[in-house]
């Protein structure tokens, strides 16, 4: 792999630790580095003599506790505007920092249009301890995950007609995995509502598995109780022409732990973003990700990590392969660290493989870290090709090229499809995969 | 016994500047058992001729023949040569993402013996080579090349040597960028190999220093695309004290 980059911050915010008490260093303050260094304090407050030279931190502090830039307000993850209603967003002109990559001409007006088409048909197989309920938009369990943080969200939140409701009950272990299968119910753009909650102490898998053809803008809403221990498989593997916008907000109780894993295979533009926040310390995400875009697919994951309780551990590894002329893929990872989360433990990577000309891989790893009182916060991207050198190298190994380019591929995301668990998905996957690769052969 | 013949080999490779001939008309046969040194100043053509054994696309034969026991080895895919027997060593080894070594060389192994080794001596006899090249078992799990190091790539290169049992091994400046203890490691995994009576070699280098601890039955000394002069192991210990100057000062006097 080229292009590596990876930054132990936590060696760094660690040395910081041991200069508490040194003279200060511009941009730098014991809480780590000063997310303002265009702050202009020092212009508005004159300081008195007695004070630290440092202009930064102290009385210069910003008063949003969130570390956003100065006259900038949704510089930093945590200052981006929330609300359950539609018209507090104002319309995406495609410029956006959050929408930039996205083709919103292809986007079947999930971020214009009422979205009042017939939603997927949901049908629920599941262990008899699983309640499993259809509900209407004042069930109380609605927007118990989180609040809509783009205009995408919101036109769903305000369009969907019913919500379908998985509860696995306190304490529950189950065997088999809850397979719930959304079906796309044609391409009238949709709205689509499902809540995911695992009671304290439960443990179980949940696969939310798209189908069919579909043009939806989704909200999934994942409760952990305190202790419970979740996995979520959401698999998109869409017709050709679907378009999949997928909010998926995760609240997590004290010492529970989610695995969540995203697998976009099919459709047109799958747009998943899930986002996780700390309910209490103790918590654990895991988010994985393994995307195969082929020609003409856009797939785009944008991932946040919101740690505001302390003692907390996070880790994004998201793996993604491209084939033919046009795939595109992006994966932006952002990661905030609040001031209070201390004890945090933080890492994020994403890789790409780009298999043949005419690709484009995004990959965009953001870190915000309001205090040096954590164990670890790391990012890395890296975006390979396997190119003619590679190919050569195998096949003076007497390998096939077929063969090469598959063990090639297989090798790179099997890493995601391994931490699944569920032996048939997994096979299932790895089939998906190979024919993904199939196709790019024709 | 088999026999690896080149002859009359022509080899150009697409430049900037236009189709650049480097190869012109080189004419060797090697056989089992026998160990022929190529050697020659930097741009004489060696490399080459190593990767036009193995059939890099880059370059492009114009005349000539490469045949292995008859058979037609320019006629053959990449792949295919390595089936038929011919391993290359590379110079510049790859790293190859998210394919582990144990996962490449069974699967290289499996094609190049057309079946799947029988797992449980294949994993002794890997592990086995590993110790005697002294390749850190953990090695094994990690992806093919990647992070290693100059010689590490070197010692896997040969490894690799080892365990595919190739009729004619064409190591390609193996030596290079390795130190004395990793160039005698090296040396001793080709001398093993060689010592099983099923393989020639062709062993391409810039340096005598190698020779030391591999000793050729032949020398040939490239100069601008073509055999300047062959001859027995004797030939490289006067290389050793005269260096390539006599060549290449003849070859610019030719020209002249």
């Amino acid at each position: 792999m080229t292009e590596m980059t990876e930054t132990p911050l936590n060696e760094t915010l660690l040395n910081e630790k041991a200069r508490i008490g040194a003279p200060s260093i511009p941009g730098l303050t014991e809480e780590g580095e000063s997310l303002t260094p265009l702050e202009p304090a020092e212009t508005t407050r004159p300081q008195s003599a007695s004070a630290p030279a440092s202009p930064l931190g102290g009385d210069a502090a910003k008063g949003h506790s969130h570390g956003g830039g100065y006259g900038i307000p949704d510089s930093s993850r945590a200052g981006r505007l929330t609300s359950y209603t539609l018209e507090d967003f104002p319309a995406i002109r495609g410029t956006e920092e959050e929408w930039r990559f996205t083709p919103l001409k292809r986007f079947g007006g999930l971020h214009t249009a009422a979205l009042d088409g017939a939603a997927p048909a949901v049908a629920v197989e599941a262990p008899e301890q699983v309640r499993v309920e259809t509900v209407g938009r004042e069930d109380s369990r609605i927007g118990s995950a989180g609040i809509p943080e783009d205009r995408v969200s919101a036109n769903a939140w305000s369009h969907f007609a019913e919500a379908t409701v998985v509860t696995v009950p306190a304490g529950a272990e189950l065997e088999d995995r809850v397979l719930v299968t959304l079906t796309g119910a044609g391409k009238a753009a949709a709205a689509q509502h499902v809540v995911v909650v695992a009671e304290d102490g439960a443990r179980a898998v949940v696969v939310l598995n798209h189908v069919g053809e579909a043009v939806v803008s989704e909200n999934v809403e994942i409760v952990l109780g305190d202790g419970a221990d979740l996995t979520v498989v959401s698999l998109q593997e869409w017709s050709d022409a679907s378009v999949h916008a997928s909010s998926q907000q995760v609240k997590i109780g004290r010492d529970a732990h989610l695995k969540h894993i995203v697998v976009s295979l099919g459709g047109s533009v799958v747009r998943v973003t899930p986002t996780a926040r700390f309910a209490a310390p103790g918590g654990e995400v895991e988010l994985y990700g393994l995307y195969f875009a082929d020609a003409g697919q856009h797939l785009e994951h944008r991932t946040f990590v919101d740690h505001a309780q302390p003692n907390c551990v996070s880790n994004v590894l998201y793996k993604g392969a491209l084939q033919g002329k046009d795939a595109r893929t992006v994966w932006v990872g952002d990661v905030l660290i609040q001031k209070q989360a201390e004890g945090t433990d933080s890492y994020e990577k994403n890789q790409n493989l780009v298999l043949t000309d005419g690709c484009r891989a995004d990959s965009v790893p953001n870190l915000e870290i309001e205090t040096g009182l954590i164990e670890g916060a790391g990012h890395a991207s890296a975006t390979g090709r396997f190119d003619d050198q590679h190919l050569f190298y195998l096949m003076a190994r007497g390998i096939p090229e077929d063969v090469a380019r598959r063990l090639v591929v297989r090798g790179f995301l099997n890493e995601i499809i391994q931490k699944i668990g569920v032996p048939a998905i997994e096979e299932h996957l790895t089939e998906a995969v190979e024919r993904e690769l199939a196709a790019g052969d024709n | 016994m088999s026999t690896l013949e080149i002859k009359d080999l022509h080899v150009s490779i697409e430049t900037e500047q236009g189709v650049k001939e480097i190869l012109k008309g080189v004419t060797l046969t090697v056989k089992t058992g026998e160990t022929h040194a190529i050697m020659g100043p930097n741009g004489s053509g060696k490399s080459t001729l190593a990767s036009t054994i193995a059939g890099h696309p880059r370059y492009t034969v114009t005349k000539g023949s490469i045949t292995l026991d008859g058979e037609d080895v320019l006629e053959m895919s990449v792949d295919e040569r390595a089936r038929a027997g011919l391993f290359l060593a590379m110079q510049y080894p790859v790293e190859i993402p998210g394919v582990t070594m144990t996962n490449f060389l069974r699967t290289a192994k499996t094609a190049i013996d057309g079946k799947a080794p029988a797992l449980r001596t294949w994993t002794k006899d890997v592990k086995a080579a590993m110790d005697q090249l002294r390749i850190d078992a953990d090695f094994a799990q990690r992806n093919v090349n990647e992070g290693f190091s100059g010689g590490e790539k070197k010692r896997v290169e040969i490894l690799q040597l080892e365990l595919f049992k190739p009729k004619f091994a064409v190591l390609d400046e193996t030596d290079s960028g390795l130190d004395v203890d990793a160039l005698k490691v090296v040396s001793e995994g080709v001398n093993r190999a060689h010592a099983e009576g099923n393989m020639g070699t062709l062993l391409i280098t810039h340096y005598t220093r190698i020779l030391r601890y591999i000793k050729p039955d032949f020398v040939h000394v490239f100069v601008d695309g073509r055999i300047a002069e062959q001859g027995g192991p004797e030939l490289a210990d006067r290389l050793e004290d005269e260096g390539y100057d006599r060549y290449v000062a003849g070859a610019g006097a030719a020209k002249a």
